[in-house]
């Protein structure tokens, strides 16, 4: 019953401590104001390209701190934002189309540190700025297209097999083939069942016909694969957005998460994410009367369509190359009107399509379709309704003057920002289904930067506070416990920076609720001590029994705010997470401190030595 | 100071203190039927709009201009300073857009005349608000449960029902002022309380441990002399502990700046009014329910505190 440490507890406490004043440290160096160069496509990034760079920003005045050339990207720091937004300006023009240039805040980490793993803690959006943006992916959407892609193959998969049917339609996911008599019809059941196993046969009542659906489980696949593309399709687009660091993440089975430090323009984001504009070209049919087709209705094979101006136009159902066969697109000007133009580049498949289409119909027209869909959820009569826009309009139109197959030009859109746009959205690719954005948090970056002056502000003072509290109350053993405090909060820091938890302006509230909590372990152990002494026991016993038995109260007491804790991290999002992050955390370092902390500096004090009276 | 020798008899003025409860609660409960709580975006959707300026704004003039501009059901209000305002705007009839804010932007930057800087926007669509709003209340339900179980399974049922009406007691009363006090309920508030749920069972825990404890070691005593004393044992750790978070968590309220205020004032709420329920509501309720020594009797094994004695 000595009030004496093992060994090896003192120096596993000690390296405990050691540890985490050693992780804590990357979060003293702050922040370089810097810009993140990265190219686009093809552009070169070497030594070369930097040096250019360098010179350009000399030549200004503007002197970087160092530069960092690294395989995806190039990084220079910047002595203060000011420097950074006179650089970001002049390179944003001087290397134009070729780079994207983005705002960044590099951490100062000096390399030997960065090199054993030690980070800062990663800050959330409402301390750095930046935007949160929450997607909903319309699921329904991508299981309607997935229909019209089979009846298509179910067209197809007839009319290889020499089937004749009578009838195709899609009446709410009910794909109903009709035939002659049942002898086709079982021929036809046959040949759908081997070929299209995603689809579920059934024979119709009312008429000589089956009824196709497809399966639950495709569907599942279907909207997974919606999600999944979608997640990889706003990567890309993101990325091409310039954003250093983003967040793309899945939440739940139909949601996104797209969280972009940094950015200020949330418009053009907010453009750029949700939209869903893309191409489709077809010959203009120049066989039937348009006026006719507007009074009674479009001939077998054609479809009216609308120009930008409002004039109408009747092209034919045949698609010959839809946007997912355009690899790469880049805006620019057209050399021979001045106007917006975007110059498009096939992949194999679409420009052998485009080689044929051209080549069979020199001195035929050919139109450019702008493909646009836009969702919202509005409220209406107090129900929530799914709106749902399909723009399809015909932007360009011209006649067929050479075949041409893999690249070509695009005129017809409205200004410079549109064609860069369009080209953005033609090279990221198309999204599988379209997104609504149902949640949006943006928090400038000073309102940022003032989130982080206050919380450390709080942090500190409130520190302080308890600090003089408890030495004034308990007096020795009172700063015994302001240095186990002390150690909690360095561990604490320590841990978020080593997991790389993001740390919001709650999650400093959090902080600071642990400062004030992480007391009530020792004062319970303190309290016992005293009352041992006041029952006339010894102070060594004293000591150790006020160890022994306050254990299972701080214990018990503790677990049940964890399970607070961890049903917030469940539940929460974002900055909630965050609170419940530092809040568990907390809990198990100032359990650690205070037990085991306090423990030993109080037995390397008193322990096994003969004490009279303890100062507490 | 020492509080060791006090000897209040908590639990013989038990009676005073459910009348005064029961005062505080119905207060409450018609607080938050009549005027309701004044709930964020978080959980009714629409759009929060904070816009810092570099000249002071006049509200009633930015009211105006805000209605002329088709925003007419805005709410205006000063935040921090008379250079902030923030601006809320709820989900708008046949328009929902995340485009909203940059309208508002153009609308208020020509009638100020002057350029205001977005500070922070947020929009919450009502598929979201919707969703947060049965979270939240899910999560209040599963954290009262969870703490019942566990406190059922490390001491008694009895105690059990006792931490959980005192629960119910702090949250129903913290949100009474809430709504008394007009003050907005938004999502980081819910996180207080929940907090504020985790906190107070803290204490009362601490309390039950120390009768569960007493129980065994006298011999002789009722029920209620029995807590009376674990209670008064108790009481010096009960408010220190008080005492030390309330001074690190008024510091954040008049530190933190005006986003967290309110998460603030909910956990200094919670604080109070937990440790007055922890020696007024719980203990009374295990009394209620005819705890005996016979309850605690069964012997526990997990990690006890040692009752060294020879």
């Amino acid at each position: 019953m000595e009030n004496r440490f093992p060994i090896w507890k003192n120096i596993l406490i000690v390296v405990v401590v050691v540890m985490g004043l050693f992780y804590s440290l990357p979060n003293l160096f702050g922040e370089d104001p810097s810009l993140q160069i990265s190219p686009q496509r093809n552009a070169p990034l070497d030594n070369s390209v930097l040096q250019s760079i360098e010179k350009a920003l000399s030549d200004s005045g503007i002197k970087p701190i160092s530069n960092e050339l690294s395989a995806t990207s190039i990084l220079l720091r910047f002595n203060d934002t000011t420097d950074q937004y006179k650089a970001y300006d002049l390179l944003k023009t001087e290397l134009g189309t070729e780079y994207t240039v983005a705002l960044n805040l590099a951490p100062a980490t000096p390399e030997w540190l960065r090199s054993m793993g030690g980070d800062p803690m990663y800050l959330g959006l409402d301390l750095r700025g930046g935007v949160h943006f929450l997607l909903d992916v319309d699921m329904e959407a991508a299981i309607k297209q997935a229909e019209e892609r089979y009846t298509e193959d179910i067209r197809l998969a007839l009319r290889n097999a020499k089937i004749r049917y009578t009838s195709v339609s899609n009446v709410q996911g009910a794909i109903t083939v009709t035939f002659k008599n049942r002898e086709i019809l079982n021929q036809a059941k046959d040949v759908l069942r081997k070929e299209l196993r995603e689809l579920v046969l059934k024979e119709s009542d009312s008429e000589i016909g089956l009824i196709a659906k497809i399966t639950e489980a495709e569907k599942q696949e279907t909207r997974k694969f919606a999600l999944a593309q979608n997640i990889t399709t706003l990567r890309n687009r993101v990325n091409e957005l310039g954003v250093a660091e983003p967040v793309i993440q899945q939440q739940g089975n139909r949601r996104i998460v797209v969280q972009l430090p940094g950015v200020q323009d949330t418009t053009r984001a907010k453009d750029i994410l949700g939209a869903t504009a893309t191409l489709e070209f077809r010959m203009v049919d120049v066989e039937h009367d348009v006026q006719n087709a507007i009074n009674t209705h479009a001939p077998v094979g054609t479809r009216l369509y609308k120009e930008r101006n409002g004039n109408p136009v009747l092209l034919k159902r045949r698609i010959i190359v839809t946007g997912d066969q355009i690899v790469d697109a880049a805006s620019g000007i057209d050399q021979q009107g001045g106007t917006p133009a975007v110059f498009i580049t096939m992949n194999g498949v679409g420009a052998k399509k485009m080689a044929k289409i051209t080549r069979e119909n020199i001195g035929k027209p050919m139109a450019v379709v702008y493909i646009d869909t836009k969702v919202s959820t509005v409220m209406e009569n107090g129900q929530k309704v799914r709106k749902k826009t399909k723009t399809e309009e015909v932007i360009n139109r011209a006649i067929i003057r050479d075949s041409f197959s893999k690249r070509f030009q695009i005129t017809g859109l409205d200004s410079t920002k549109e064609a860069r746009n369009l080209s953005l959205l033609l090279r990221a690719g198309a999204l599988a289904a379209p997104v609504e954005i149902v949640e949006e948090r943006t928090v400038g970056p000073s309102l940022g930067k003032d989130n982080i002056d206050r919380g450390f502000l709080s942090v500190m003072v409130g520190f302080v506070l308890v600090l003089a509290f408890m030495a004034v109350y308990y007096r020795i053993f009172g700063l015994v416990a302001d240095v186990a405090l002390t150690m909690n909060l360095v561990l604490i820091v320590a841990f978020l920076s080593m997991m790389q938890a993001t740390l919001t302006l709650p999650g400093i509230a959090g902080i600071v609720l642990t400062v004030g909590m992480a007391v009530d372990a020792n004062v319970l152990i303190f309290e016992r001590m005293r009352e041992e002494i006041r029952n006339g026991n010894s102070p060594q016993t004293s000591i150790f029994v006020g160890y022994e038995k306050a254990f299972s109260t701080i214990f018990d007491a503790n677990i049940t705010t964890l399970i607070a804790a961890i049903v917030l991290f469940s539940f929460g999002t974002g900055p909630i997470k965050g609170f419940a992050v530092t809040l568990s955390i907390g809990i198990l370092t100032s359990m650690f401190t205070a037990i085991m902390g306090t423990r030993m500096l109080i037995n390397l004090i008193y322990g096994n030595r003969r004490v009279k009276q303890l100062s507490i | 100071m020492d509080l060791s020798r006090t000897n209040f008899d908590f639990l013989g003025k038990r009676k005073i203190a459910m009348i005064g409860s029961g005062i505080l609660l119905i207060a409450s409960l018609s607080s938050l039927a009549v005027s309701g709580l004044k709930l964020g975006i978080d959980f009714t959707g629409g759009t929060l709009l904070e816009v810092g300026y570099k000249q002071p704004v006049t509200l009633s003039k930015t009211r105006k201009s805000l209605k002329n501009g088709g925003f007419g059901d805005a709410v205006v209000q000063h935040f921090g300073s008379s250079k902030e305002i923030l601006i809320h705007i709820p989900l708008q009839k046949g328009v929902s857009s995340a485009h909203l804010s940059n309208r508002v932007m153009d609308v208020l930057n020509v009638s100020e005349g002057q350029n205001g800087e977005k500070l922070r926007v947020e929009f919450v669509g009502p598929q979201v608000g919707d969703e947060l709003t049965e979270d939240g209340g899910l999560a209040m339900l599963y954290s009262m449960f969870g703490i019942l179980i566990y406190v059922a399974w490390r001491f008694e049922y009895k105690f059990a029902l006792g931490s959980v009406a005192a629960l119910i007691h702090d949250v129903i009363i913290t949100l009474g002022l809430f709504s008394a006090l007009g003050l907005e309920f938004d999502l980081t508030v819910l996180a207080a309380v929940l907090a504020v749920i985790g906190y107070s069972l803290n204490d009362t825990i601490v309390v039950y441990d120390r009768i569960r404890e007493n129980f065994r070691k006298m011999r002789k005593g009722t029920s209620e002399k029995i807590m009376n004393v674990s209670l008064n044992q108790t009481l010096s750790r009960t408010l220190m502990t008080s005492l030390t978070t309330l001074l690190v968590l008024v510091a954040l309220a008049f530190l933190g700046g005006q986003s967290i205020h309110n998460f603030a004032l909910a956990l200094i709420f919670g604080v109070v009014v937990g440790t007055y329920s922890s020696i007024f509501i719980a203990s009374p309720v295990v009394l209620g329910l005819g705890v005996t020594q016979a309850d605690l009797l069964i012997p526990e094994k997990e990690g006890e505190g040692i009752d060294v004695r020879p």
